[in-house]
């Protein structure tokens, strides 16, 4: 009640001020007159008497103040009033205010677009029901697992998927999925689309409703079916039929199968994994009719799946654990595959599975960017904290520009809360407008952040949204910095004793030790952290460098991939050899193309293929049987890649199935297996699982090259001639090397493709861009950190500059005196030098040792150098050392140039 | 007006205030004079923390207030308890009372 009738009546008085003031007003002139007529009654005269009354009251506003403050509204309104009094100066101001609210915006601004995306990829739960009741369940610390790996999450094979399927009882709902690409053109060029198998329980474990029409089920997913149902996400809806409502039943194509669309997803459903985005998903049971004879499932150690499902009631993770362990056992036995050779037999039944917390999702793009991420948002936040600082520093110089007024304005009865209330007023509206325009810039910013990680061949999507995880942050973010640049100078601006300045007054001056050496402090960390950023962008910038410079063991400029796609003919193994061959020379036939060759395994795309390598003619296996790289590669490959071939020959067309077996070795392999440096002659054999081959005659040595990235130490590798290939694929990958322009080689590409046959599916890449995508997330974070490393030294460079300044302001006297007593020009500026050396080398001090501190951090994102990298360091303290110097230098000329008669004229 | 006059023991204004409007509604003025009544001359309340306390009361609905034309045709806000308020002066009291005897006892004890 109390509070209702408190909350009306302020109200009421805020609403009605007037008149709420009007009767404050009556009432205490009624108290005055009483207080009169009593002393005139006690015989006092009239004048007198009201004297007396009034001073006995201790003056009307006084006592009026202190009404007022007994109101709460009185505080909002207050608060309104210094609100606008801050509006004012500010925009008396616009210079300083225009340069704070830029760079709190740019700090608050990048701090949120990063956390904004480590929000999206980290935090944020699916949009599912009750997605904490969501698990993953696949192999605790997989080893030694063999077969192809075709899947971003390769988590299980098909057999598995059955018998987890059949025997779990953690779940009340399990589903299997795998991540796919789907061509939709019906003919002609390709048009790719993000795709995924879902066994028939996927929507419904999910606890989705459709958007439109109906999900797949478990009567869409029978083993055997045949291409039918397809659902559809919104957006794929939304902007491949323009949300058209009549789209159920609507057919189309899927690698040139016919589909029907039979439901739409809700909207703000992409999958179940964070980063990506699909735009058709069809049941697990279509893949054979769709891959053909690529089809994962019929192989037993084909990894292609991963699964998830729904806790039942009452079953946790650890729970759902052990019961997974115990069916590990027979489940392994169960799903051997066949080909295994001993030692991945060993490995395979050993394995346990497990289930693992899944609310978020899985992701391939929070394992490789979540650390990077909080690294960027350490930095950005140290970037704000340091903008924070100089804006502080520029609110103490003003502080002390008004410390008369604020003397005076304590002279006359104003609190010092009152006044610290009314400076922070103005703080807060300066963060408060720098949050907002930060959070517009934020949502530019991480839009650009992952378009800039998102590549033609990989295409990424973020739900990027304002949730109140961001929101909060933010506004977090603008009151810290708020209380950080602008409590302090008000709580100093305040701290001034009325008659000290009052009486200094004329000078304008006092003796603000405190308040400089505050200043101080400011300067040096600024200093201190911006030595931070600086390593921070040397480390990320020389990793860069030496990843790009990295001796990949080929020239990759001038080289165009062409993926040549001729699954539609459905040749057999044989004819699929003589015909990725007859495209091979046609292509090479072009005018203007140099060398092409054909690879199954493009250098750093990424694919590779790894067996074991038995030497000898007839040497039996063992456990320790050395691991080695393979690609099958057609005549012409390392010179198209300009791979120096070192000894013996190159493939030729006589090394063909039938003829003696051969193969060509890199380096390492001579160097590590065969110890020799020219295994010329050498045999060795192969064994792909349990199936031995060979023997193979080494015909050739050739340079160390780059296999998978570049980051990788020098692989074994075995090269072995296209034409022997054991399973031929139904695409040609060639590398084309060609002083061509870049439409007319593609063209000339595609016009020989379709001489050979119309209608082959071409794709294109330039071999440096597929490289430079490999290096996206170092580029990323050389970039950003460069960018804030600058930010920072600019920033602290002001600082410095405004501090020294203000020294020699406040010295004028002293060095007038100085002057005129002899002092040279060169004494002034290196007084005024010694001030700012003192300030950057215990700044550079205390920001080297928290460079050392912070670089490891850094450790596992960088490539060829250490984290504590003595040249990085040297490097970056020379740099802002010497930036640091100039600035202040600017102020030293200017004290040295003073006129002494001047400078203690004005004294 | 004395220099005899005691200071209030802090947060007994607010009882005081209650206390003369036991038996009929007064303006500031009255309030004041019957505090320095009642205590015969002791206490001498300052306007400058009784105008305040009279916004806090009322803030609190303890006391009500209404524009009455006074005797010499002048308008005055009087004050007046409502049923919050006189619930509030009982239990202040009984509870000052209880504090004032148990003070009393160890004062007693310990001479």
């Amino acid at each position: 009640m109390g509070l209702w009738t408190n909350l009306s009546a302020g109200l009421r008085g805020l609403v009605r001020k007037h008149q709420a003031e009007q009767e404050l007003d009556d009432e205490l002139r009624d108290f005055l007159e009483k207080s009169a007529a009593e002393k005139m009654r006690a015989g006092m005269a009239r004048e007198k008497a009201r004297r007396a009354a009034r001073l006995e009251m201790g003056g009307v506003e006084a006592v009026k103040e202190n009404v007022r403050s007994a109101s709460w509204e009185t505080h909002l309104e207050s608060l309104w009033s210094d609100l606008r009094f801050g509006a004012r100066l500010l925009r008396f101001n616009p210079v300083f205010a225009g340069a704070a609210i830029l760079s709190l915006a740019l700090g608050i601004g990048a701090n949120t677009a990063i956390f904004q995306l480590l929000d999206a990829v980290r935090l944020r739960t699916l949009p599912v029901k009750n997605p904490q009741e969501i698990a993953r369940v696949a192999i605790d610390k997989r080893t030694g697992a063999s077969g192809d790996f075709t899947s971003r999450y390769s988590d299980l094979t098909y057999s598995m998927w059955l018998e987890i399927h059949a025997q779990q009882r953690a779940f009340s709902n399990l589903f299997a999925w795998s991540p796919a690409q789907f061509n939709i053109a019906p003919s002609g060029e390709v048009h790719s689309v993000q795709g995924l198998w879902v066994s028939g329980e996927f929507f419904q474990t999910l606890g989705l409703e459709p958007a439109l029409g109906r999900f797949l089920n478990s009567a869409d997913d029978t083993p055997g079916c045949a291409p039918g149902g397809a659902v559809i996400s919104y957006s794929f809806w939304q902007h491949e039929f323009g949300g058209d409502r009549s789209v159920i039943g609507r057919a189309f194509t899927l690698n040139r199968l016919p589909f029907e669309i039979i439901g739409v997803a809700p909207a703000d459903f992409y999958g179940v994994e964070v980063g990506r985005y699909f735009d058709v998903a069809v049941p697990l049971c279509t893949e054979p009719a769709i891959m053909g004879e690529d089809s994962q499932m019929k192989i037993r150690s084909g990894w292609w799946l991963a699964s998830m499902g729904r806790l039942k009631p009452g079953w946790t993770i650890q729970r759902a654990t052990s019961q997974l362990q115990a069916i590990s056992p027979a489940l392994f036995e169960a799903t051997l595959p066949a080909d295994y050779n001993p030692e991945s037999t060993k490995h395979f039944l050993a394995n346990r599975l497990g289930a693992f917390s899944a609310d978020s999702g899985v992701s391939d793009l929070r394992k490789d960017y979540e650390h990077p991420l909080w690294l960027l948002l350490a930095l950005a936040a140290l970037v704000l904290l340091i903008a924070s600082a100089n804006l502080a520093n520029l609110m103490l110089a003003r502080a002390s520009a008004r410390e008369k007024e604020m003397g005076l304005r304590m002279a006359v009865g104003a609190s010092r809360s009152r006044l610290i209330r009314q400076l922070l007023a103005e703080s807060l509206l300066l963060a408060a407008v720098g949050a907002v325009l930060g959070a517009l810039l934020a949502h530019n910013l991480s839009q650009l952040l992952v378009a800039s990680l998102s590549t033609q061949h990989d295409p990424l999507f973020v739900a990027l949204g304002t949730d109140w995880r961001v929101f909060g942050f933010t506004a977090v973010l603008a009151v810290l910095t708020c209380i950080f640049f602008g409590l302090a100078p008000a709580v100093r601006a305040t701290s001034v004793s009325p008659g000290v300045v009052l009486k200094e007054g004329s000078r304008g001056t006092t003796e603000g030790h405190g308040r400089f050496g505050f200043r101080r402090i400011l300067v040096v960390s600024q200093i201190a952290l911006s030595l931070t950023l600086l390593v921070g962008a040397l480390l990320f910038a020389r990793s860069l460098a030496k990843l790009t410079a990295v001796e990949t063991g080929f020239r990759q400029t001038g080289i165009l991939v062409t993926d040549i796609d001729f699954s539609s003919l459905k040749l057999s193994g044989e004819r699929r050899i003589s015909f990725g061959n007859e495209l091979l020379s046609r292509i090479r036939a072009i005018p203007g193309v140099e060398n092409a060759a054909t690879a199954e395994t493009v250098p750093l795309s990424g694919n590779g293929e790894f067996h074991d390598i038995l030497p000898g003619i007839s040497d039996p296996p063992t456990e320790q049987n050395p691991v080695s790289a393979f690609n099958h590669v057609s005549p012409g490959f390392f010179q198209t890649l300009q791979t120096p071939l070192l000894a013996g020959r190159d493939f030729n067309d006589h090394d063909v199935a039938g003829s003696p077996l051969v193969a060509i070795v890199n380096e390492t392999m001579a160097r590590q297996v065969f110890k020799t440096s020219n295994p010329v002659g050498t045999m060795f054999r192969v064994r792909r699982l349990s199936k031995i081959s060979g023997p193979f005659e080494i015909v050739g040595l050739v340079k160390d090259t780059k296999y998978g990235d570049l980051r990788e130490e020098p692989l074994q590798i075995v090269y072995l001639p296209l034409l022997e290939s054991p399973r031929p694929d139904q695409d040609s990958q060639i590398l084309i090397r060609s002083r061509l322009p870049l439409p007319e080689l593609t063209s000339a590409v595609k016009d020989a493709a379709s001489s050979a046959h119309p209608g082959l599916d071409l794709t294109f890449f330039s071999f440096p861009t597929l490289i430079e995508e490999g290096l996206l997330r170092d580029r990323l974070m050389a970039k950003l950190s460069g960018f804030f490393g600058v930010l920072a030294v600019l920033l602290a460079v002001i600082g410095l500059y405004g501090v020294i300044s203000y020294m020699v302001a406040r010295r004028r006297n002293e060095i007038g005196i100085r002057m005129s007593l002899g002092a040279g020009r060169g004494a002034i500026i290196a007084l005024v030098l010694r001030e700012s050396f003192w300030l950057l080398s215990i700044g550079l001090s205390l920001g080297i040792a928290l460079s050392l501190a912070a670089s490891r951090a850094a450790a596992s994102l960088l490539f060829g150098l250490k984290p504590h990298d003595a040249a990085t360091f040297i490097m970056a303290t020379v740099i802002l050392a010497t930036i640091a110097l100039v600035a202040s230098y600017i102020p030293a000329l200017r004290a040295s140039r003073l006129d002494p008669m001047d400078a203690l004229r004005n004294e | 007006m004395t220099d005899t006059s005691a200071t209030l023991v802090q947060g007994t204004l607010d009882m005081l205030i209650l206390k003369t409007l036991v038996l009929e509604p007064l303006h500031g003025w009255g309030i004041s004079q019957r505090i320095q009544q009642l205590s015969r001359g002791v206490f001498e309340v300052n306007p400058g923390s009784l105008f305040p306390a009279f916004r806090r009361l009322e803030r609190a609905g303890l006391l009500e207030c209404e524009w009455r034309t006074s005797e010499n045709n002048r308008r005055a806000k009087y004050y007046s308890l409502t049923k919050a308020g006189r619930q509030k002066l009982r239990s202040e009291t009984q509870e000052w009372e209880r504090q004032v005897a148990a003070i009393a006892r160890i004062l007693e004890t310990a001479s």
